[in-house]
């Protein structure tokens, strides 16, 4: 067994710099690596450009790093729960690329794959694909999307154990595994790091492989964003 | 005229038995609850479910179940979890039957616009551009007019687009249109609407032909 446990999440975090490209996993606040993003606010890095399918909240998520100015970019799918990023797009101060979800979740899963690039039909006679290259596969048309390139990637997992084996929880699931092994360095946090062996191979989301470092994270909050609820 | 739920009942008796189902946020989230119950049918949520469920008792909810909406909801038997890439490969791959979602504007070609207002409101398009790029059955669940008064169902749309020639059906509060290679096709009207009314809310080229049945709902 090849060990990735790391003890907390400031030697998880080792050798993140201002001015790097980071993918971060999560569907609006489910999934998210609150003990990373927290951790990133601590160490008051800026110009960091993120790829995350949503932008947090004001108060919570990547929302704290927007707050504090520490994010140069965003690349997205939708960003619409968030007044603080809004603002700061529409004004200008922060770079924005909004990108289909499909797109984007393909642009993970091609880094973590080897694949340069892909077609795909999605965006294609919208402001999505200006400056593409476009391209004719029968009667339809697709536009060329390139992956992802970026240098560490956060991800959040219910179970996994010190080889780096994940399990994934619900819809927590998400852009995690595509983001696994799509940076350079991936760095998964967990709510529980079980003995080895005690994950079933065959239940095995995201092989340990894909895995750099993986830690168990605490006081996670999973802050629910739109509590629905049916009368009894 | 109809209310949302009006608009969300209408649109139910286009599911059909056997069918996957991906509902985009607002009234098409309200479907679901009006889906005949003696026919099988399941709901996607593109951040990875199929086979949602209601939205939960007080007390049930799961901060890690969620649909797109980010809303809490409750799987029912036979529902899986997928991540992002696999979801999309079911919409992308055409494996879901119907998708129904909202939109700003839509042009009588099929034309569809919801993701942005320029200088004014950008959400983005969260994986709307992938599913009307993929899918071959899109309805569109929206108000015949906007705030202002003007027709949503234009000649060419005005806002940035989120797809091409893509949508198939329009079920407004005021009439159920298809798009057919002519324009705008009025196949019915929603109770206690007249004709005139529809075609003086409608901005693009609408085809009247015959009598137009008033919607059944219920």
């Amino acid at each position: 067994m090849i060990n990735k446990k790391v003890f907390n999440v400031k030697d998880a975090l080792e050798g993140v710099k201002s001015g790097m490209t980071l993918m971060v996993g999560g569907f609006g606040l489910s999934g998210i690596p609150e003990n990373a993003i927290e951790q990133l606010v601590k160490l008051e890095l800026t110009d960091l450009i993120c790829i995350s399918n949503n932008a947090g909240v004001d108060d919570f998520g990547l929302g704290l790093l927007l707050k504090k100015h520490q994010i140069k970019k965003m690349i997205s799918s939708y960003v619409g729960e968030n007044d603080e990023f809004e603002r700061q797009m529409l004004s200008g101060e922060l770079e924005v690329d909004l990108i289909p979800q499909g797109t984007l979740a393909e642009k993970c899963r091609s880094a973590q794959s080897g694949i340069p690039a892909f077609y795909t039909p999605a965006g294609f006679g919208t402001e999505v694909a200006e400056g593409k290259e476009t391209r004719a596969f029968g009667n339809k048309m697709y536009v060329l999307e390139h992956a992802f390139k970026a240098d560490f990637s956060f991800v959040k997992a219910w179970k996994g154990d010190e080889a780096g084996n994940l399990i994934f929880k619900g819809t927590a699931r998400n852009f995690n595994p595509n983001m696994c092994g799509a940076a350079k360095i991936t760095v998964a946090e967990v709510e529980e790091i079980v003995p080895l062996g005690e994950l079933d191979p065959n239940q095995i989301h995201i092989p340990g492989i894909f895995i750099q470092r993986i830690f168990q994270g605490s006081n996670y909050e999973k802050r629910i964003e739109q509590r629905t609820i049916r009368k009894n | 005229m109809l209310d949302k739920i009006g608009i969300a009942k209408r649109i139910a008796k286009e599911v059909k038995d056997g069918y996957y189902v991906n509902l985009g946020i607002g009234i098409p989230t309200l479907v679901a609850n009006f889906v005949r119950d003696d026919i099988e049918v399941e709901f996607q949520s593109e951040n990875g479910v199929l086979g949602m469920g209601p939205f939960p008792f007080e007390g049930e909810e799961d901060a890690d179940i969620i649909n797109a909406g980010k809303q809490t909801i409750t799987t029912l038997p036979g529902a899986s979890f997928f991540d992002s890439a696999l979801s999309f490969s079911m919409i992308r791959g055409q494996h879901v039957d119907l998708t129904i979602l909202g939109a700003m504007e839509v042009s009588e070609n099929g034309d569809i616009a919801n993701w942005k207002i320029p200088g004014f409101m950008v959400k983005g398009m969260g994986g709307a551009m992938d599913l009307v790029a993929s899918a071959e059955n899109i309805i569109v669940a929206m108000m015949h007019t906007n705030k202002k008064g003007k027709s949503k169902l234009l000649k060419r749309c005005s806002l940035p687009l989120t797809g091409v020639g893509c949508i198939n059906k329009i079920v407004t509060n005021l009439a159920v249109i298809e798009i057919t290679d002519g324009g705008f096709k009025l196949l019915e009207r929603a109770p206690g609407i007249s004709v005139e009314e529809i075609v003086s809310s409608t901005d693009g080229r609408l085809i009247i032909d015959g009598d137009i049945p008033e919607m059944i709902i219920d």
